[in-house]
């Protein structure tokens, strides 16, 4: 006899999700942990951990940010191969701003989150009526030709970089201010992606023309999703710079462009909360796993094929599932 | 000098059609933008070195060998890979992608960087061609790659398995109520794909060395014929090779060699600016790009 799986709601989803009837401390444990669990625990790793955990936790935020930044592109339709170009554009920004302007790193990071996300915004206006993997390809081009251009023009220090940037004043700033950026863009974007802007960004996703039939300008909103995105890469561009307190080609490098991808797609695209967890996963991973060197990237690989052919619907969603409903088999009449 | 930039591009005009033809097959005929085109460029060039020097094989049979495991490699990919997430574009590049990076990343942590790693040339010979002196290896490249096109152009228009490929291309749907299996067309196509960037490194990469950097820039360079000549056209891709293959040489000799990729990345933007559909797209490619 065939047996197919049956997904059910727990009651306490039931009772607890859609009537908003809390009647217990367990039910609106049940509400409330999901959310509670990501806030504290952001705010108490930090005291845990000892200054080399804290660097990782560092990475952890920056490469979060990342990919949630990846993820509102990829729910808007816009699949980036190229996050380094939002990364290095900030990057640059802000160390320009510091080096040649000499203003302290609290005016640098959000002029250079705004000023990197207006540039990278207007570098890809012309090709933002592309769909599918053509705009892949040119986000793809793109970071790997600016560093050709750095390195023709020797501007910006060129191949040497700059470098001698101002620090930020403590390491629990950093810290905490990369936590707080964290923590606002992941529950924030969430909140936007849920309201009505964020339905026409999914609807441009699901299908563009239709959203075009209903009068909607889906170029404009199109542009809107590509500044907010940029906007969080160079933020978080801006601010490596000043941890780093080095600004130089290394910005570009595959690396940014392929982990918050890596990071969104294991952790499960499409919810921000995924991408972040994926970043929760992976970047300790990869710490742990520095010995072996250049083969971190060899796994990153291997990582996205496996979850895109295996789990393509991500450990986050997963979770979620097992979280919600329970299952069990059922005889197919 | 100027003479000889012509005969130089006209060399890097072919170069780069014969890098961008399996790209632009795969994607023409199964939709399948393979990102892993550069990977197994470089695959290839490592298992003829390997099967070259470690096993000690013949040049000839080394090479052989190693587009025929390559062919396999492509098809295998497909297989257990792509057909799984077959029409999800994005699922799509991100696999293939992914499987390229693993590659060139896994020879690169290898070790197998330096100059040692190249394929021989065929003839140390060079000749006298409008002033400027050609080795016997350019001259071989050119007169492979217009067989290798002409023959891909009988192929697709005058075979049974090439019209069958057309017809998937052209409509899935109607190609399969005419008894054309297209998941087996799509893995020959792949195949035939991973095929062509094996034999282009075959006769392209004894002109330098081979490392897994290469793998990009050969990807970006099939990207960037693909887009400017209309993905899937291959009128267009050998017009776009001719544009590009010009201006880089034009700038390699007049302006600095730091610019040639920069002229590659200019033409891209331009054409997906003014004309999106690529220079010889037709209506088809604009509803896809736009």
């Amino acid at each position: 006899m065939p047996k197919r799986k049956e997904r059910i709601d727990r009651g306490i989803k039931a009772r607890s999700g859609d009537i908003f009837a809390l009647s217990s401390w367990r039910e609106m444990l049940y509400l409330s942990g999901p959310r509670l669990l990501p806030v504290v625990g952001c705010l108490l790793l930090p005291l845990v951990l000892g200054i080399y955990w804290q660097k990782v936790l560092l990475a952890v935020g920056v490469f979060a940010l990342l990919a949630i930044s990846w993820d509102i592109l990829a729910q808007s339709g816009m699949i980036s191969l190229g996050q380094a170009l939002f990364f290095g554009m900030g990057a640059y920004c802000a160390g320009i701003l510091n080096h040649y302007g000499g203003l302290p790193p609290l005016i640098t990071i959000p002029l250079a989150a705004l000023g990197g996300g207006l540039i990278c915004t207007a570098l890809l206006l012309p090709v933002l009526r592309l769909r599918g993997i053509y705009f892949s390809m040119v986000t793809l081009i793109i970071p790997l030709t600016l560093v050709r251009l750095i390195e023709a023009t020797k501007i910006f220090g060129g191949t040497e970089g700059l470098s001698g940037m101002t620090p930020l004043p403590s390491r629990w700033l950093e810290l905490y201010l990369i936590m707080a950026a964290l923590l606002g863009a992941l529950f924030g974007f969430r909140r936007l992606m849920s309201s009505d802007f964020g339905l026409v960004l999914k609807g441009i996703n699901d299908n563009d023309r239709s959203v075009m039939n209903a009068g909607i300008n889906i170029y404009w909103f199109k542009a809107q999703a590509l500044f907010i995105s940029s906007a969080i890469g160079a933020f978080c561009g801006a601010f490596m710079t000043h941890v780093y307190m080095f600004v130089g080609m290394p910005v570009f490098a595959l690396d940014y462009s392929i982990l918050p991808i890596a990071a969104a797609v294991v952790g499960g695209p499409g919810t921000l909360a995924g991408a972040t967890l994926g970043a929760f996963i992976l970047v300790p991973l990869s710490e742990i796993l520095r010995g072996i060197g250049g083969l971190r990237i060899v796994l990153y690989g291997l990582f996205l094929v496996i979850f895109i052919v295996a789990l393509p619907e991500g450990i986050f969603h997963y979770i979620q599932r097992k979280y919600h409903q329970f299952e069990r088999w059922v005889e197919v009449e | 000098m100027f003479l000889g930039t012509v005969v130089y591009a006209l060399i890097n005009s072919v170069i780069l059609a014969l890098l961008a033809i399996g790209f632009n097959l795969t994607f023409g005929i199964s939709g399948v933008a393979n990102f892993a085109y550069g990977a197994l460029y470089i695959l290839s060039a490592y298992l003829s070195w390997m099967l070259l020097n470690l096993v000690g094989l013949p040049f000839l049979l080394a090479a052989l060998i190693s587009i025929l495991l390559t062919m396999l490699f492509g098809a295998l990919m497909y297989r257990f890979v792509l057909l799984r997430v077959r029409g999800q574009a994005l699922s799509e590049v991100i696999a293939t992608f992914g499987i390229g990076l693993a590659i060139l990343e896994m020879f690169r942590y290898m070790g197998f960087v330096g100059f040692e790693y190249t394929l021989p040339v065929f003839s140390d010979h060079s000749l006298m061609i409008a002033g400027a002196y050609v080795d016997m290896q350019r001259i071989l490249i050119v007169v492979i790659g217009v067989i290798l096109i002409l023959g891909l152009w009988v192929f697709t228009h005058h075979t049974s398995l090439g019209l069958a490929f057309r017809g998937i291309a052209q409509d899935e749907r109607t190609a399969l109520s005419l008894g054309i299996d297209s998941d087996r067309i799509a893995t020959l196509s792949v195949s035939l794909g991973a095929g062509l960037a094996a034999l282009a490194a075959t006769i392209i990469i004894p002109l330098g060395s081979i490392s897994p950097g290469e793998g990009y820039d050969v990807l970006i360079k099939a990207l960037a014929v693909c887009i400017i000549g209309g993905l899937g056209s291959t009128g267009g891709v050998i017009v776009a090779s001719f544009v590009i293959g010009f201006a880089e040489r034009f700038t390699d000799s007049y302006i600095s060699s730091h610019w040639t990729m920069i002229v590659s990345l200019a033409a891209i933007l331009l054409v997906l600016t003014i004309k999106p559909s690529g220079l010889f797209g037709k209506q088809k490619e604009l509803e896809e790009r736009i």
